[in-house]
């Protein structure tokens, strides 16, 4: 027989948790991800899986205010969490001065990684609203980015913490 | 073209133009589509490096609820003209193709596709992979490429013939392709040398690392009309290599292009897509494939590991008097190692009166390689320029005034023959001389400034866009051009200052092969040098049709008015000889709908042009910890030539990525190997650099402009990933003394190099004393 256990393919759990500030009650299975469930349940493809255990960061999302893997939490472990996708980082149409940073300073290219870093950068200017440059590199150093080599990333979020984009 | 007002967006650093939905989540990559009634596809991949199949049983598989198809080799229709071949970078035959795609009688390296299936969910589809029963014969395993050569080395292909240029082999072999270049007498280059330096040098297979693992959806309709959505470099190759693959005519075969995240050379074969097409055939529903990271780092295709010699001799003042090397590249399962990237690149950016280049392509027990980032010019660099830098040490000289000396310039020859056009190699070492990095002292101890320079040849092939005049005065570029690189926005830039209409008043859109005229991938630094001269073409054809509907309009009945007559600036037609008399573009845009010829569509297709020879450069200062052997990079400066630049901010972007890839190389990335085995098949234990890693990338970025092209354009995204190795090799060098020839030079590496060093120096001091 295979190593999968079969017969607990129709397994569901009910999972509540408020995503970009609206609520939402899932059936998910229970070993699903909480990335599988935003992106396959809730249609939210903005956040991405560059590698599935831990590495690269694509999955960042802020759940209770905290950065996490959403690849490595499982979807009913999130239950009752608030969870910030990088789709609700605009406020009423307004960009968040970290999306507009990176915008004008090139810090994407191919924006795979991007959801990533905003929500890392997110995070880390909640914590810290002064960083230093090496701050801000320790704090997205859990994301990959293959196409920019951080130059452009680390010099937008700077210059939002330093209130240049607003 | 010449436009009468100065440019008013190229050059500028215009924001890109696909930011917005990047930024906010929504840009559509390859895994974010669904479709209704879609299934699940997953591969089943052997976990030998080399064994025959004897036989597949599929039928427990099939059995499984929610299984719908199980395809194999079999599916393929079976082979007609074998000597077909594609790629666009690296080449591949037809044969080779439709056995790399699905192993036939043998599986040639872990991970090779052996089946695949469709269910109703992930989950089934994984669980049904384990219900196939595979019989394996295994083979001895072909671990490297000079194990390859060895005469009594296991074969890979019963029917592979090494093609060289002397008669045909009566053997098969494992040496897929010799090739031999060069001109002028090597033996009288030594002879006239002061100083001769040979050394070897070797690299690792390392992969191209982009973040998004490939990613499709199929669906064969009632019609047996193919849509594919996939996230490739190159849309029309892509259809096609299925085409040929699964024998459907090019108009049965729409493949839709999905946003890239990241390729680099590493998504231009087709891989999961003619699985996926034969399995949504079978099953009669859309299928969806992606690749988890394991499959991407064992299943895709990786850049080719080297094994260098260098040969260089000069005369005491630094004058080359010749240059050798012996190229053996690792192409995997099948041929197809980019021997010739690292040919064309060795010394490119030198001259002497002697070179020559022994090329090897060589087949192996490994993923077969695929194009990355300049193929074959890194591996290339970090031997000829660690070379070249020891050879100015022996000669006592600068390093940039010994390559200043020898620099190529227009007129020269390139190794394969080729003689140079314009080139940047003068510009950018006499920008480096000028730098405030290269006259800034480094002090202090375990310190080291490491040169170093690259070279790409600059690819070419057919382009081709659209650009469409709507009825209110706004245009629509329509390109089946993949955007990998910020295309859209340097083209959509071109066109504003090729048509001198503002900025927004255009828009570009990236179609599907169904809906846009053929156009070659993008890769090789080819697409904006390319489609400069494409868009060009297509602008100037606008115009003139424009001016016919504005000569028409502007006619009175005493006096008919040509399209020679009509004057063009700046969004305003007006006739020569009465500049009072004016149409504004949107108006002249509105009469085609009713009148002349119509819609207004220029088309602009280049198929040739002179090859825009690309160079750089890169400067960095390390410090190495001589009791860990970690190298900390202190200070980073890319360098290069860009013709003309578009978009400063996209150039730096190339720049920097593309120097950090060449840091990752340099540094930490390799494939660790346990007998044809990946150990490493993760991003902890395979090490891309982090932000953590690296210091600013400073970027000087010079303009010769490339000498064919309506404006200079010369490709910028190859070139910044070549110098790195060898500027790093060459700073550790002067940092602590030790010369490190084979790659990465992870912490390890250098700290034993450094013990080695030192053990050398003890028992040297010891037979001293005892002197
Ligand atoms: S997908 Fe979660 S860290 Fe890579
Ligand atoms: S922009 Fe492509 S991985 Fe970061």
């Amino acid at each position: 027989m295979t190593t999968f256990p079969l017969d607990k393919l129709s397994l569901r759990t009910q999972v509540r948790m408020k995503v970009n500030g609206e609520p939402h009650v899932l059936l998910v299975k229970p070993w699903q991800t909480l990335l599988e469930a935003l992106r396959e349940e809730l249609g939210l493809t903005g956040t991405k899986e560059g590698c599935g255990n831990g590495n690269c960061g694509c999955c960042t999302i802020l759940m209770n205010g905290k950065t996490v893997n959403s690849c490595l939490v499982l979807a009913p472990e999130a239950d009752g969490a608030e969870i910030l996708t990088v789709e609700g980082l605009a406020q009423n149409g307004r960009l968040d001065p970290l999306q507009k940073a990176f915008i004008q300073y090139g810090a994407l290219q191919c924006g795979f990684c991007t959801p990533g870093f905003l929500l890392s950068a997110k995070y880390l200017l909640q914590e810290n609203p002064n960083p230093t440059e090496h701050q801000v590199r320790l704090a997205i150093a859990g994301n990959l980015c293959r196409c920019t080599g951080y130059d452009k990333i680390v010099r937008a979020i700077l210059a939002v913490a330093r209130g240049e984009v607003q | 073209m010449t436009t009468t007002t100065p440019f008013r967006y190229i050059g500028k650093p215009i924001p890109k133009a696909d930011a917005l939905e990047r930024v906010t989540g929504t840009a559509r990559f390859g895994a974010d589509l669904k479709l209704p009634g879609m299934l699940h596809g997953k591969v089943l991949r052997s976990p030998h490096p080399h064994a025959y199949i004897r036989r597949i049983d599929a039928s427990r598989a099939l059995a499984l609820e929610g299984v719908k198809a199980v395809v194999t080799a079999q599916d393929l229709p079976p082979l007609e003209d074998a000597r077909a071949a594609f790629g666009g970078e690296l080449m591949i035959d037809l044969d080779h193709l439709r056995r790399l795609t699905i192993a036939h009688e043998k599986a040639l390296f872990e991970g090779h596709a052996v089946a695949a299936v469709a269910a109703t969910s992930p989950e089934i589809a994984e669980a049904a992979l384990e219900l196939i029963q595979v019989d394996y014969e295994v083979l001895p395993v072909v671990e490297n490429a000079l194990d390859a050569m060895k005469p009594d080395a296991p074969l890979l292909h019963p029917n592979l013939y090494t093609r060289t240029l002397g008669e045909k082999p009566s053997k098969p072999s494992n040496i897929a392709t010799i090739v031999e270049v060069g001109f002028g007498d090597l033996e009288k280059a030594w002879a006239a040398a002061d100083v001769v330096v040979e050394q070897s040098f070797e690299t690792q297979m390392v992969h191209q690392g982009y973040l998004e693992p490939q990613a499709c959806v199929a669906w064969v309709d009632a019609d047996g009309r193919i849509h594919v959505w996939t996230t490739t470099q190159g849309t029309f190759n892509a259809q096609r290599m299925l085409s040929a693959l699964l024998k459907v005519p090019l108009h049965m075969l729409n493949v839709i292009p999905a946003e890239v995240g990241g390729a680099f050379g590493g998504k231009i074969y087709v891989i999961l897509e003619p699985l996926a097409i034969l399995l949504s055939r079978k099953a009669g529903r859309p299928v969806k494939m992606v690749m988890d990271r394991a499959e991407v780092f064992r299943a895709t295709g990786p850049a080719s590991p080297a094994y260098i010699t260098v040969k260089a001799g000069a005369k005491r003042d630094g004058t080359l008097t010749g240059l050798y090397a012996k190229i053996v590249m690792d192409a995997g399962a099948f041929p197809g190692a980019p021997v010739q990237g690292a040919t064309w690149c060795i010394f490119a950016p030198y001259k002497a009166p002697a070179m020559k280049v022994e090329a090897y392509d060589v087949v192996t027990n490994k993923p077969r390689v695929q194009a990355y980032r300049a193929p074959g010019a890194t591996a290339a660099a970090f031997a000829s320029e660690s070379t070249l830098d020891m050879l100015a040490e022996r000669l006592g000289l600068d390093p940039l005034e010994f390559r200043l000396r020898n620099a190529a310039q227009e007129g020269d020859q390139n190794v394969t023959g080729q003689t140079y056009g314009r080139i940047g190699v003068k510009a950018i070492l006499e920008a480096i001389r000028k730098h405030p990095h290269w006259n800034t002292p480094l002090q202090g101890k375990n310190r080291g400034r490491g040169l170093a320079m690259g070279a790409w040849m600059g690819a070419i092939l057919t382009s081709s866009s659209q650009v469409v005049v709507n009825v209110d005065g706004t245009v629509q570029i329509v390109t089946g051009q993949v955007d990998i690189t910020g295309t859209r926005t340097s083209m959509l830039q071109m066109v504003a200052d090729m048509l001198q209409l503002p900025l927004d008043h255009i828009s570009i859109r990236v179609g599907d092969t169904n809906c846009t005229p053929y156009t070659d991938l993008s890769a090789g630094s080819r697409t904006t040098f390319t489609q400069s001269a494409a868009l060009a073409r297509a602008c100037q054809s606008v115009i003139a049709q424009m001016k016919a509907q504005a000569a028409d309009a502007l006619s009175k009945p005493d006096r008919r008015l040509t399209p020679e007559d009509i004057e063009y600036a700046d969004g305003k037609f007006w006739v020569k000889s009465d500049p009072e008399q004016v149409l504004p573009w949107r108006q002249v845009a509105g009469l085609t709908r009713t009148r002349g010829t119509g819609p207004i569509v220029g088309t602009g297709t280049v198929t040739r042009l002179q090859p825009a020879n690309e160079f750089s450069a890169q400067l960095c200062d390390v410090e190495v910890d001589p009791e860990t052997g970690k190298v900390k990079i202190l200070r980073f400066t890319a360098f290069q030539d860009a013709g003309r630049v578009i978009n400063p901010i996209q150039v730096e972007g190339q720049m920097q990525g593309g120097a950090v890839q060449g840091i990752g190389w340099g540094l930490f990335e390799y494939y660790a190997w346990d007998k044809g085995k990946l150990r490493n098949p993760t991003l902890l234990d395979y090490r891309e650099p982090t932000a953590l890693d690296l210091p600013m990338i400073d970027t000087c970025i010079v303009e010769v402009p490339a000498p064919d092209g309506p404006l200079g354009v010369r490709g910028v995204g190859e070139p910044p990933i070549v110098p790195g190795p060898a500027a790093l090799a060459n700073a550790i060098y002067r940092a602590v003394g030790v010369r490190l020839t084979k790659l990465p030079m992870t912490p390890e590496t250098v700290f034993w190099a450094i013990q080695e060093k030192k053990q050398a120096e003890h028992l040297q001091a010891v037979a001293g004393d005892g002197a």
